[in-house]
């Protein structure tokens, strides 16, 4: 039993080691998306283009400027006189934000009267224009003659203390996303590809005159991958932390384990897909639809599932990567212990367990 | 212990409606070298299936070392070899690589692995090349080490699925001197094939069409089928226009073209004179007729020519036409014939068909 497993498992590995591309695609391409994404995929905005247009000409109305672009989120482009101008400055793209600072703003602060400065969004990007909104609104609080009421000096600083991810930075919310996605795709696509590949070249049928069954074949065949995308893991994992400043701030061993659950699921799914299918062609479209769409789409990597629609929300409950996103988000930014993801865990085995079961009777089947 | 090691009784198996092999019976001894003959499509695989626990028969009966096709396939697959139709090693890994994964699937390993390994690479002439990947082997190498793969177990018996297809003649040899010797040994060898020079060199033939087992016997016996003399080349121009005229003359039991030359069945030992002077007055000049030993492929077509005949009543002539000619005739399929039977009765419904098949 654990020879003739052991002799498919070794005999997968040597075939990777000559196909540097199967190889690539399972260590590299990770690392390599989590690279590229971890740097494009980004929520945070810097250097939004900002006119300020003062009608007042005051130090308040100085003061208040000053704040925006002391912020670090906005450059000044322009100082035109008449807001007017701002049309033709939003359409050519000079700036995607306005500030304008009424007359009668100065005054209206020094007699502690209630005031208003008009902040204008280019709202045609609404992801950038959302993001921008709250950096304005949050400087506006600061200068805002409103927190002011109590009689004390100065303006009070709001504080907004942000656990977890203090800077917000989306990166820390995404790159462990990005790593479940990547996982999911490369898992189920190897694993699929690899048998079909046996269906395609006809030595399958020489497997199956042999004494193998199909559980020995099963863990003969999925064995190598799961090595291949735990390191895939680790290395994405080392390569957030480096780049990004996403520590792992949990238990290396409950992020192994989280993993390895997650791991069976996906490629009990690519098993699955590799008795449907009989050409790598077939298999490799079946496997990259299948995976790459839900995991991207319905399990709150970019989209949180409590904004979906109900009926969507109860499909989100077949699609892996949800679990293990809350227990790995869980584990790495939170350094969250067992009992607060256990749920998760539980979802992930459940999901698993139907898959692999589901992918040894058809293999049986077939065999 | 018998020496019985193969037995199909009855053997069928359906896909659908179509019947891809229809009542096959037959038995296998140890250390025989037993072919299966027949076109593409004949039926010849899907009974190789079938007995290597492939493939669940429809219905009948099958045994291979005393297991039961149907209920025992994983007891089939631990002590028999196969070899498939389709290439089964992978190009991608070395003879050595190769050696050691199908070992291990068999769930060889350590001394006896390396031993067993050691006597493939001697089978196949690679002990140079163990460390050369499969891909850059030439065909008869790759067949060679694909049985040796095959055998690495030591299974008593080895089914070659049309082991040599693609491979050039020198190579085919080789690969049929190993088979020799293997049988020797005491391996029961199970091939099929569609060459015809393959099938002289096993110790039984059963000839198979249409998913029917039409003949059995050794080679010499099926070639008794014909009576002395009845056998003859004719040599003559315009080959195929005498095709024509000799498949309407009553002389002639079957004629059918190979290459440029003619291969006619007579009717009656001293035929030959007819067909001389038939072919003669329609205008031939240079004809030449030599008597010859008969092909299998003479066989082959005499016999898919009679049941060319039955074709059209396939269920009603099923007993009487695949009757014993000789004692050897073993009879395939259908309803339990008498033990010995008589010649004419197999030659009953061919005499009126005159036109054989027509080569290939």
């Amino acid at each position: 039993m654990i020879r003739r497993t052991l002799a498919i498992a070794i005999k997968e590995l040597l075939q990777l080691r000559r196909d540097w591309r199967i190889a690539f695609t399972l260590i590299g391409m990770p690392m390599l998306l989590v690279l590229i994404y971890g740097y494009a995929l980004s929520f945070d905005v810097q250097h939004v283009r900002l006119a300020v247009v003062d009608q007042d000409g005051t130090r308040s109305s100085r003061e208040a400027a000053e704040a925006f672009l002391r912020s670090g989120y906005f450059d000044l482009v322009a100082s035109p006189r008449d807001p007017r101008h701002l049309d033709a400055m939003f359409d050519d793209g000079r700036a995607q934000a306005a500030l304008v600072v009424p007359a009668g703003y100065g005054r209206d602060l020094a007699a502690r009267r209630p005031t208003v400065l008009q902040f204008v969004l280019d709202g045609s990007d609404s992801q950038t224009a959302t993001t921008v909104l709250g950096y304005a609104t949050q400087i506006v609080t600061a200068v805002s003659p409103l927190v002011r009421v109590d009689g004390r000096t100065g303006p009070a600083i709001p504080a907004p203390l942000v656990w977890y991810n203090p800077d917000l930075a989306s990166s820390r919310f995404l790159v462990p996303g990005l790593i479940a996605f990547i996982l999911m795709v490369t898992s189920v696509i190897a694993t699929a590809l690899a048998v079909v590949r046996e269906k395609e070249r006809g030595t399958m049928e020489s497997l199956r005159a042999t004494p193998l069954v199909a559980l020995e074949l099963l863990i003969g065949k999925t064995l190598p991958y799961l090595l291949m995308a735990s390191a895939a893991t680790a290395g994405s994992l080392i390569l957030a932390w480096g780049l990004f400043d996403v520590p792992v701030r949990g238990s290396i061993f409950w992020l192994a384990a989280v993993t390895v659950l997650y791991l069976a699921g996906g490629l009990g799914w690519g098993i699955l897909i590799s008795t449907l299918a009989d050409t790598q062609q077939v298999a490799f479209q079946v496997s990259l639809l299948s995976s790459m769409l839900p995991t991207l789409l319905l399990s709150g990597f970019i989209f949180p599932i409590s904004s979906m629609p109900v009926a969507l929300q109860w499909i989100t409950h077949i699609v892996p990567a949800r679990y293990f996103l809350v227990a790995l988000r869980a584990i790495v930014l939170k350094g969250a212990g067992p009992e607060h993801w256990w749920l998760q865990a539980v979802g992930l085995v459940v999901y698993g367990g139907i898959v692999l079961v589901l992918a040894t009777v058809r293999t049986v089947r077939s065999l | 212990m018998t020496d019985t090691v193969v037995v199909a009784h009855e053997l069928s198996r359906s896909f659908g409606k179509f019947v891809a092999v229809d009542r096959v019976s037959f038995e296998v001894g140890r250390g025989e070298i037993f072919g299966f003959l027949g076109s593409n499509g004949a039926g010849k695989t899907t009974t190789i299936r079938m007995l290597c626990g492939l493939l669940a028969p429809t219905s009948g009966r099958g045994e291979v070392l005393g297991l039961d096709v149907g209920r025992q396939p994983a007891a089939i697959k631990r002590r028999i070899g196969y070899m498939s139709q389709r290439f089964s090693l992978y190009t991608d890994l070395t003879v050595d690589e190769n050696l050691r994964f199908w070992g291990g699937a068999y769930g060889l390993g350590g001394q006896r692995l390396a031993a067993r390994a050691d006597w493939a690479v001697q089978a196949a002439d690679l002990a140079q090349r163990r460390r050369t990947l499969v891909r850059e082997l030439p065909g008869g190498f790759r067949q060679r080490l694909a049985l040796g793969c095959a055998l690495l177990h030591e299974p008593p018996i080895v089914f070659l699925d049309e082991p040599t297809g693609g491979v050039d003649p020198e190579a085919r040899r080789r690969f049929w001197d190993l088979i020799d010797a293997l049988a020797a040994a005491g391996t029961t060898v199970f091939v099929t094939t569609h060459y015809m020079d393959e099938a002289e060199r096993c110790h039984r033939v059963a000839l198979m069409h249409a998913g029917r087992l039409l003949a059995l016997d050794s080679v010499p016996s099926l070639k008794r089928l014909f009576a002395p003399g009845t056998v003859v080349e004719v040599r003559c121009s315009r080959a195929p226009a005498a095709l024509q005229i000799l498949e309407a003359e009553p002389a002639v039991r079957e004629a059918a073209l190979f290459g440029t030359v003619l291969h006619v069945v007579l009717a009656e030992a001293d035929g030959a004179s007819v067909v001389q002077n038939r072919l003669r007055s329609a205008g031939f000049e240079d004809v030449s007729i030599t008597p010859i030993e008969p092909s299998l492929e003479d066989v082959f077509i005499h016999v898919i020519a009679g049941e060319a005949v039955a074709g059209d009543q396939w269920s009603v002539s099923r007993g009487q036409l695949r009757t014993v000619a000789g004692d050897q005739w073993s009879v395939a399929g259908g309803p339990a014939q008498p033990p010995s039977g008589n010649p004419s009765d197999h030659r009953a419904p061919t005499t009126d068909h005159r036109a054989g098949g027509r080569g290939r």
